[in-house]
């Protein structure tokens, strides 16, 4: 492997090497205990909060059951439980309601109640309990949150999406790792916000530049040899492929099999209006989703580098002849892309919410979606593409079960490029 | 460490209902990407269904065995045409994306509860090797009970019988495709691979022979899902994407543009893990490597992906190809 | 053919005078309002054209005149976005390429399209026509097709003896080099036993010494009943060999008529040279001298 790493190259990535796996060994230890947890020992959990009026109930017996499995659990001080299950599949979970305070109720569906689970292994099941009659939420309210959801989910998959679009605009390349560069993010988080205990505003940060590392080591030790070596872009393809196979068994090598999560994913919800309501950590994150979009469509625009990318994009013989340094442009793509995914790693890691070495995978297809929606290479069309196809996935769970909600998205992908394969935003390619 | 035991679990790779399996399906992929050219990276979902195809015909429909596989075996030619019709028109990398968002599909729709009653969605189906009113696969077994073989190829009765079958159906398979590719359509086809204008040109209608090498490529890729799920139960879980790519990584370590090859290249690709897969925890229960057993079982998916790299990297045209025959010249 | 015989050239094709858009007697082709344009720019707007049968009929005209555009949209490599052309009586508009070269319109490409990995003499024998092992039933068993392919392959030998290929035989395309490609796909067209062979700049690239024997092969073609439609820069080559010549210039035909007169036109001139130049086309183009002593 001559090519990829020169000595002080190596030596570096060794320190990184030891001080990861160093971190990486405190960090089982210290995994937070979720509430009151029974069946840690497997991975799918069904999990849930019950509280009257934004306030906690503690000691309300829930059991979980299905598939001959069956146990129970009782509610933290914080009203949380959280159950471990042997399988993914449907379970029915019952709040026994003599456990409930005196004149409280389940006001809707029943004390006993299905859960499936969709494309993650974890499941949450609250239960609406008070006092009194309780207002069905309205088909209205339904779309409006669901809509809600639908651009935060859109959001942060067009900041994964951008880096896609970027890479292939200037490289050619369809970049098959790119779901481990979004895994990586959310695990860097993993490691300094709860192996670490720092705090998030540091932890987040630190998973940004760590991905930007990443982004930087990628194009320099492995893209920029190969460009070099002149491989075709089918070659590159399977390259990506063999990449993404190595970074999600190392990051299940690191992380292990089961599923962890961020500081503070639970946090309440707030009730904007009807019965549409965002916790904070929903709302931040479409915040700063927001912010980051419009700072890189700055960038993209306005920047000298922002505009080589798109003079390579649109013609890279031509760019390279009029004096642009392409091969520095690229290596500050793969910089921006793999930041930006790592940023959109911690997101997604809060609003599946959870993080799981397969995690990149899963999102992978969607990014896939929303930059052939766009149109291949047009870094606008991804973030359009991406916003559609999140509303798509959240709105579809209206009519479809939960665990298809992907599937049609995918189906308006293979459609998209059967009617219109240069995508919303893209050109026609001269054929011929 | 007991290297006998490593040894001969190594050994017995060589000859599995899974290595079977896998060069069928390598050799569906040949058939595409090697011969013609298609980027198909949703080979999963051809065994997907071939698999539950014939799960499905015995169980829900109470077809014999053979009628079963041939369900599976039609449902992935539907598949194909599903597939291609719309999507062969398409540049090489937008048919990479439909393919392997097309197998995603089809792996979710096994998966969804919705339909738990026909395709047990988590959990899968069982039962249907053997029917108790012998209409099963393992029903029609002619080897008497017993075991046979020798040393790391030994097996029972009934893993005899799938891999008789196996085979038979593999070296059919092999034959189907080494005369097609030696005759004037194989010559089409490779003409498509390097450039299907240039072959339009001359007359030939690309698009229907894409199609067709799609539907045989997709046939195999159904046959080893078939093969695999004769051997053992069926469940979603298998074919998600990361088999597709097991799949490319056989089929280019034989070399894509072979006709062995990709049988060579599922056999070594099992060895291999099988090796590690009993080195690798023996290694770190014996201390020599400081991690946990789990995590010794991880790394030998590791060094796949970073074998699949250097080979792409390095010999492109996998260990039995033509250097001169790369098939990544565009 | 020598190099020192004048070929017999094809005369009184048309009816009424030699203007764009003229009738032929004997026409294989005829066009009709086509126009194809890419965002602003008209690339073909041919309002009526008729491509005589039987002959060589050259099509030439500055680069960016819309030769080639034209050329895929005859073929069904592109579509148009208004007209309709006939091919021998039948409309061809809609048609897709493979049709078209199935009823003998058969074309070559500027660049070169020559199939890398496949060897040359594989090459040649994709372009034969109604091969029975090509069905995929057929092909699995060689019985149906031994015969036909060995009959194939000595057609394919000859054509390559004559470009000069023949020791490449076993060569990958690949290999071939620019000319050697070109002339690869050139004698590939031929093998299709085309009515009408459509050649995009078929020299280009390929020595002198060897154009001439090509030149006396195209010749030939047209001997044998074959209409040929050919792109080509070098003015002595088109006056050399073209019973009919085609003017195009921003995508319009500017002028058509037998090769003497149609170079000597005003309009012509203009389309090469810009505005009243009093050169002959001939002293600017031409880069071939065998034929320019020839010519002369
Ligand atoms: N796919 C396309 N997209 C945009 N413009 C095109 C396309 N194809 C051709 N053009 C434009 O149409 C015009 C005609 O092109 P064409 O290739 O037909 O010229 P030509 O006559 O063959 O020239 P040459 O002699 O140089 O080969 C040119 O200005 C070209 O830039
Ligand atoms: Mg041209």
């Amino acid at each position: 492997m001559k090519f990829l790493l020169d000595d002080t190259r190596r030596r570096v990535l060794r320190i990184i090497l030891v001080a990861l796996l160093a971190v990486f060994g405190g960090l089982s230890v210290s995994a937070p205990a979720l509430g009151d947890s029974v069946g840690e020992e497997y991975s799918a959990t069904v999990f849930g909060n019950v509280k009257v009026d934004g306030e906690p109930i503690a000691g309300v017996r829930i059991v979980v059951d299905g598939g001959g499995y069956t146990a129970e659990t009782v509610t933290d001080s914080d009203g949380r439980w959280s159950i471990g299950v042997p399988e993914v599949r449907n379970y029915n979970v019952t709040l026994d309601e003599s456990t409930l305070p005196e004149g409280i109720s389940v006001l809707e569906g029943g004390a006993t109640q299905e859960v499936e689970f969709g494309l993650t292994d974890r499941v949450a099941k609250n239960f609406f309990i008070g006092e009194g009659e309780r207002n069905e939420t309205s088909i209205f309210d339904q779309i409006v949150s669901r809509f809600i959801y639908g651009i935060n989910f859109g959001l942060m998959l067009g900041l994964a999406a951008v880096g896609v679009s970027l890479v292939f605009g200037t490289t050619g390349l369809s970049n098959f790792s790119h779901g481990e560069m979004v895994t990586f993010g959310a695990v860097a988080a993993l490691i300094f916000g709860v192996g670490l205990q720092l705090p998030l505003f540091i932890a987040i940060p630190i998973a940004v530049a760590l991905s930007a590392g990443l982004g930087w080591s990628l194009d320099a030790g492995l893209w920029r040899p190969l460009r070099k070596k002149g491989l075709g872009i089918v070659q590159l393809m399977i390259v990506s492929i063999g990449l993404s196979l190595t970074m999600r068994y190392v990051i299940q090598f690191v992380i292990g099999g089961a599923t962890e999560q961020l500081p503070g994913f639970d946090s309440p919800k707030i009730n904007l209006f009807g019965a549409v309501a965002l916790s904070s950590t929903d709302l931040m994150s479409m915040g700063l989703s927001i912010v980051v979009i419009i700072a890189f469509a700055y960038w993209l625009l306005r920047t000298k580098t922002g505009k080589a990318t798109r003079a390579i994009s649109d013609n890279p013989d031509l760019a390279a002849a009029s004096g642009i340094d392409v091969d520095k442009v690229i290596r500050i793509v793969w910089i921006m892309a793999a930041s930006l995914a790592g940023l959109a790693g911690v997101l997604w890691a809060y609003f599946r919410p959870g993080i799981k070495w397969d995690m990149g995978t899963q999102i992978l297809l969607l990014i896939f979606a929303a930059v052939t929606l766009g149109g291949l290479g047009t870094a606008f069309g991804a973030l359009i593409g991406a916003l559609i196809v999140g509303v798509l996935v959240e709105m579809s769970g209206l009519i479809i079960p939960a665990d298809l909600k992907y599937v049609g998205a995918l189906v308006v992908l293979i459609v998209v490029l059967l009617v219109r394969p240069q995508g919303l935003l893209g050109r026609k390619q001269r054929v011929g | 460490m007991d290297w006998g035991s490593i040894l001969n679990n190594t050994l017995a790779g060589f000859l599995t209902p899974t290595t079977i399996a896998f060069a069928l399906a390598a050799l569906g992929l040949a058939m595409h990407f090697g011969f013609a050219g298609l980027l198909n990276f949703g080979i999963a979902g051809f065994m997907a269904i071939g698999g539950y195809g014939y799960a499905i015909s015995v169980l829900t429909f109470g077809l014999p065995w053979w009628a079963g596989m041939l369900v599976g075996v039609l449902g992935s030619v539907v598949f194909a045409l599903i597939l291609g019709i719309p999507t062969l028109r398409l540049r090489g990398d937008y048919l990479a994306i439909a393919t392997i968002a097309a197998a995603e599909i089809a792996r979710l729709l096994f998966l969804t509860t919705a339909f738990t009653d026909v395709t047990g969605s988590a959990d899968g189906l069982f039962g249907f090797n053997s029917r108790p009113d012998g209409s099963g696969f393992q029903n029609s077994n002619p080897i008497p009970q017993g075991t046979y073989g020798f040393g790391p190829f030994t097996y029972n009765e009934q893993t005899l019988w799938v891999l008789v079958f196996g085979l038979i159906v593999l070296t059919v398979a092999v034959w189907f495709l080494w005369a097609l590719m030696r005759s004037p359509w194989g010559r089409v086809i490779k003409g498509i691979r390097e450039d299907e204008e240039a072959v339009r040109s001359l007359g030939k209608n690309v698009f229907a022979y894409k199609l067709q090498a799609l539907v045989i490529g997709g046939v195999f890729g159904a046959l080893g899902g078939i093969i695999y799920t004769a051997a053992q139960n069926i469940s979603p879980g298998v074919y998600v994407t990361s088999l597709t790519f097991f799949i490319w990584t056989s089929l280019l370590l034989g070399g894509a543009a072979t006709i062995f090859g990709p049988v060579i290249g599922a056999v070594i690709f099992w060895v291999i893990q099988a090796f590690l897969s009993n080195l690798l925890p023996a290694l770190s229960t014996s201390g020599i490597l400081p991690v946990s057993t789990t995590q010794a079982s991880t790394l030998r998916f590791v060094l796949v992906g970073i074998g699949l790299m250097l080979l792409v990297i390095y010999r492109p045209q996998g260990i039995f190809g033509d250097k001169r025959e790369l098939t990544f010249v565009k | 053919m020598s190099n020192n015989e004048k070929p017999q050239k094809t005369t009184d094709l048309h009816i009424g005078d030699a203007v764009p858009g003229c009738k032929k007697k004997d026409p294989m082709l005829v066009i009709d309002h086509v126009k194809k344009t890419f965002g602003g720019l008209t690339a073909v707007d041919v309002e009526h054209l008729e491509i005589p049968s039987g002959v060589i009929t050259a099509l030439i005209g500055p680069n960016g005149a819309g030769k080639t555009t034209l050329f895929n949209l005859l073929t069904g490599f592109d579509t148009p976005d208004t007209g309709t052309w006939s091919f021998m009586g039948t409309s061809l508009s809609g048609v897709p390429s493979f049709k078209v070269a199935q009823m003998g319109q058969v074309r070559t490409f500027q660049l070169t399209k020559a199939l890398s990995l496949l060897t040359v003499i594989e090459n040649m024998k994709l372009g034969a026509k109604g091969q029975s092992g090509e069905s995929i039933f057929r092909a699995l068993f060689p019985g149906f097709w031994k015969k036909q392919d060995a009959d194939i392959e000595v057609k394919a030998m000859e054509l390559l003896k004559r470009f000069k290929l023949d020791t490449k035989k076993d060569d990958f395309a690949a290999s071939l080099s620019g000319g050697q490609r070109k002339l690869l796909e050139m004698a590939r067209a031929l093998m299709t036993d085309p009515t009408l062979v459509m050649l995009d700049e078929p020299m280009a690239g390929v020595n002198p010494a060897l154009t001439q024997s090509l030149l006396d092969h195209v010749i030939s073609l047209k001997g044998e009943g074959m209409t040929v439609l050919f792109v080509e820069h070098d003015m002595h080559m088109v006056r050399h060999i073209a019973d009919w010549v085609v003017v195009m210039a921003e995508g319009k035909v500017v002028a058509e008529g037998p090769p003497d007169t149609v170079m000597k036109e005003q309009a012509v001139i203009d389309a090469y040279l810009g505005a009243h130049q009093e050169t002959d086309l001939g002293e600017v183009t031409g880069r071939i001298n065998i034929i320019k002593g020839e010519d002369k």
